[in-house]
């Protein structure tokens, strides 16, 4: 192991070194706002690793590949994990009680997102999704208060092992049959292996994806979300929402195009399938949610259906590989950014208060939190995928790659679903105009400047990345 | 760059009305009615400016150096996609139009709104920069950004100061533009790959899409599309139900902006795009569109009659009236397409007109029910007077503006198919039965004695000074329609050669 490999893995060194500290910290005396500064500290500093490590773009081992695009990814999220560390200050510092575990999971989370995100081996996968969701069932059931929170963090961690398990043995079948489990391997082995064995190389790789599908809770794969997104507490939520998802797509992503997986016909048609009832069923079953929570979980199903499309466009021999990955870049960015800012907002306007997550509580919210309030519906356009906005612009992209690739029935599910969403999306925004005559007053606590700035910024960034996107184009384009 | 300014003076006004409600909650409509007139007189001054205005060219469709102002930028040069702006003589009338209903529904919402006006006045004039962004922009993807981004004021104003069933209204409204809207962006970005893979280069320049070569299956899946967002929108039977709800629901100034200006973009639309884009497949598939037109004129009408509510019937006959405008376009000859046009502007204007003496009815008498009213004349005689020309001009009273565009639908279409023409001249029969009904109930008939203390005043100066305005503008249309015939007459040349 030379030096050059030490550099290539900065991100992954320092998350372990904030880790560690962390651990120290905690041994010598314990202090809550010592550790949020640390953790603070080791994030921006694993954002430093992710631009040096640029310099030492490299495969690692068998294990791990670092390259531009993962290493734009491991940027993007985490940042997510520096927002979601500033939401949970709120959250978790007002009760007086002693909380700093909380950082060390979420740094412990963000390491497994950040393996995850540049594997290159069935190995480091299963390391990278057990060690961010092994850490997610803990921040799940922090709060230590409500038995809701406990009980997703129990739903969570049994179907988590439930999937994990099928993941295993989607493993052991593969290397039956390939004799191999790095990405690249699979792919030039299973074309050969496909011929003598297909059935058993079939049941392996829809195992795998099946295992994968359950952490991206596509249907029929999604039973858990919305439990769990009630569950959690609002930060959590959001990261659960965009670490985590962020991180198993572009595990997937990589598996699916180093084992090139779209040329086998029935996976594609299973997968199609699974992209066009996630599209329907998420958009459908978001229509009588009451809980924004649980609203937003449903739409995430959604939303992962329509990135499927752009995977099962890689299938059709007219498709741009370039086109494919800048459309996962830009939909995934656009994704995440719109999630954290609406969920920046529930974060600052609910809390931890149950009552306050009904989309009751935001009635009139114009009134009285007027940036919050503007912050939230920029989120929700953006998710239903209004022009001006980072969303549109990510649909823009699966349109069109779904165009070039003629695949009508998924571009139908998508009109269809996105006409289902603007209804509860638009429900949200029309709860905020109401006026505020009989709403319950949703309150934030002290530092609301604080929340109103990350408001802003969120809403700037979506806006910016909608309406002036040639340069996030251009970048992109080099990944 | 004044096409530019056009759109941004209004959004910049927006921000002021908004912030201008913190020094007085009255500054906001005056600095709204302030911004519209700028804009308005800005247009007119830099247009007679303009040496070539006098002596308008035959424009050449796919030539933009031949149009009156042309604007192009890049934006996204990745795809090609481009600040277009352009102006010919269809679009100048569009944007005087809007500008004019503007002013009118500044008026219209002087003392009709009482709460957050700041916040009022602004998605006004955003609303009406979308607007002018449709009728200028020439770059599809910037286009259809307008045609999407306009909704969302516009939502607003129903939304929150809408009448009682306003959520309803709002959301329908809402889906089904944006519904019928992503179809139209499969279409574009369909219709852009088409040509991609034809060229090699990624545009979503109008003139450089025209002409697409592309097969016969295809062309007609991707006028579908468009035709469907232009439709829904204008709106056609059977896509028009959203329309009597958000029309009737929404406040006096969101309902003349609606009716006056809106519908007029699916109008637009279809003379644009969806025939030049796809020519073959447009002319084959015009005696769908002409029946769809003549059975909304028709259905419009018969269900206007039946109205009880004094909005509802409005909306209604708008479904009727804009039928016409489907007929105009589908026959595509020059009679008919003059006669669209004259009917885009001239329903304009009485629509406006009729929806503004509904607001101040409701606001004086608190209900749009018109069993409720009666011999309303007695106590608001200029009100009566006023809505008795408005009433006349919509069933198209020869003499005003109406009367000119569908004798010349009419006319155009009968070359193409009389029968079609026969059931269009039906709609004008029912169409003056249910005018005179709405007048008859609302303003003569019997006095309805609980209203006598309502305490109702007639109309003030500002509203007759904003009803002079329409007024003018409808009998000059009917008696004088050449200076519009005239402007429309050389892009309509032009647009007819483009199709077999």
């Amino acid at each position: 192991m030379t030096v050059n490999l030490l550099m290539a893995l900065m991100p992954i060194l320092m998350l372990s070194l904030t880790a560690v500290v962390l651990m120290v910290q905690a041994s010598i005396k314990r202090d809550q706002l010592v550790a949020w500064f640390i953790t603070a500290l080791g994030l921006l500093l694993t954002l430093w690793g992710a631009g040096y490590a640029r310099d030492f773009t490299q495969p690692v081992t068998a294990l791990l590949i670092v390259d531009d695009w993962g290493l734009f990814f491991t940027t993007l999220i985490v940042t997510a994990a520096l927002i979601t560390l500033i939401l949970s200050r709120d959250t978790f510092s007002t009760e007086g009680e002693r909380k700093e575990e909380f950082y060390l999971l979420l740094v412990l989370s963000v390491l497994g997102a950040v393996v995850l995100i540049q594997s290159s081996h069935m190995v480091s996968l299963l390391l990278g999704m057990e060690l961010m969701g092994v850490a997610l069932y803990a921040m799940i059931a922090f709060p230590e208060k409500g038995q809701l929170s406990l009980e997703a963090a129990i739903k969570y961690l049994v179907l988590s092992a439930c999937a994990s398990a099928m993941l295993l043995y989607g493993f052991a079948l593969l290397y039956a049959t390939t004799g191999d489990l790095s990405y690249g391997g699979i792919g030039l082995k299973a074309i050969l292996a496909y011929q003598q064995n297909p059935l058993i190389l079939m049941s392996g790789t829809a195992m795998v994806v099946a295992g994968i599908g359950f952490k991206l809770s596509v249907v029929p794969f999604h039973m858990w979300t919305p439990d769990v997104y009630e569950g959690a507490p609002t930060p959590v939520t959001g990261f659960l929402a965009t670490i985590s998802k962020g991180a198993v797509f572009v595990a997937l992503t990589r598996f699916f195009v180093e084992g090139q997986l779209y040329e086998y016909h029935s996976l594609m048609t299973a997968l199609a399938a699974v992209a066009i009832a996630s599209m329907l069923v998420g958009n459908w079953l978001a229509l009588k949610q009451e809980n924004i929570k649980r609203l937003l979980a449903y739409s995430s199903i959604a939303h992962f259906g329509y990135l499927l499309v752009v995977l099962i466009a890689l299938a059709h021999e007219s498709a741009e590989a370039t086109l494919i990955r800048q459309a996962i870049t830009f939909y995934l960015t656009a994704y995440i950014l719109t999630t954290l800012a609406a969920f920046a907002v529930i974060a600052c306007i609910a809390g931890e208060d149950e009552s306050k997550n009904q989309i009751a509580a935001f009635d009139g919210l114009f009134w009285r939190r007027g940036i919050q309030a503007s912050s939230l519906t920029v989120a929700m356009l953006s998710f239903a995928g209004i022009p001006l906005t980072a969303g549109f612009f990510g649909k823009f992209y699966i349109i069109s790659v779904g165009i070039q690739s003629q695949l009508w029935w998924l571009l139908g599910s998508l009109i269809i679903g996105s006409a289902i969403a603007i209804y509860y999306y638009l429900r949200i925004v029309f709860a905020m105009t109401m006026s505020a005559g009989t709403a319950t007053k949703g309150q934030c606590s002290a530092s609301s400047v604080a929340q109103d700035v990350l408001a802003i910024l969120l809403l700037i960034l979506v806006l910016l990345l909608g309406s002036w996107p040639q340069p996030f184009i251009e970048f992109a384009g080099q990944l | 760059m004044v096409m530019v300014n056009l759109i941004l003076i209004l959004l910049v006004g927006g921000v002021l009305a908004l912030l201008s409600e913190r020094i007085n909650e009255n500054m906001p409509r005056k600095i709204a009615l302030g911004i519209v007139v700028i804009d308005l007189l800005y247009f007119l001054n830099h247009l007679l400016a303009m040496p070539e205005f006098n002596q308008l060219q035959t424009p050449l469709v796919a030539d933009p150096s031949t149009w009156i102002m042309h604007f192009k930028a890049d934006w996204i040069p990745a795809f090609g996609i481009s600040i277009e702006l352009a102006l010919d003589g269809i679009s100048l009338l569009m944007v005087l139009l809007t500008l004019v209903l503007g002013a009118v529904a500044v008026s219209a919402s002087w003392t009709d709104v009482i709460v957050r006006r700041g916040f009022f006045e602004a998605n006004l004039l955003w609303t009406l920069a979308g607007v002018l962004g449709v009728f200028m922009a020439l770059d599809l993807f910037l286009f259809f950004l307008f045609w999407e981004v306009m909704l969302i004021p516009m939502y607003f104003m129903i939304a929150i100061w809408g009448h009682e069933n306003r959520g309803y209204a709002a959301m329908k409204f809402f889906i089904f533009t944006q519904a019928s809207g992503l179809l139209m962006l499969v279409s574009i970005l369909a219709l852009v790959a088409v040509n991609h893979s034809a060229t090699g280069q990624w545009t979503f320049s109008y003139f450089a899409l025209l002409n697409t070569p592309m097969a016969e299956a295809t062309s007609h899946w991707l006028m579908l599309g468009f035709f469907f967002a232009f439709v829904v929108k204008l709106p056609v039977f059977p896509f028009h139900t959203w329309l009597p709800d958000a029309h009737t629901q929404a406040p006096t100034a969101g309902s003349v902006i609606l009716a006056g200006i809106l519908l007029k973009t699916g109008a637009y639309g279809l003379i644009r795009y969806a025939v030049p884009l796809f020519p073959d497949a447009a002319m084959e598939f015009s005696y769908v569109a002409m029946a769809l037109g003549a059975a909304g004129v028709v259905y419009g009408a018969v269900v206007a009659f039946a109205q009880t509510d004094f909005k509802r019937l409005i909306a209604y006959s708008s479904v009727s009236h804009m039928g016409f405008v489907l007929l105009g376009v589908y026959a595509w000859n020059e009679l008919a397409l003059q006669g669209a046009v004259m009917q885009m502007v001239a329903h304009g204007f009485s629509t406006a007109a009729l929806f503004m003496i509904a607001g101040s009815l409701q606001e004086r008498l608190h209900t749009r029910d018109m069993r409720e009213m009666g011999g309303l004349w007695h106590f608001m005689p200029r009100m009566g007077a006023v809505a008795m020309f408005f009433v006349v001009a919509s069933l198209g009273l020869p003499g005003l503006g109406n009367f000119v565009a569908e004798f010349l639908v009419l006319l155009g279409l009968f070359k193409v198919d009389p029968w079609m023409a026969v059931i269009a001249a039906l709609g004008l029969i029912t169409g003056a039965a249910y005018s005179l009904l709405l007048m008859q109930r609302s303003f003569q008939g019997d006095l309805n004695p609980k209203l006598a203390d309502h305490g109702l005043v007639d109309f003030g100066g500002r509203e007759m000074l904003t009803m002079a305005v329409m007024m003018v503008a409808l009998v000059g249309l009917g008696i004088y329609p050449q200076p519009v015939l005239d402007f429309a007459e050389p892009v309509l040349q032009s647009l007819l050669e483009t199709t077999p």
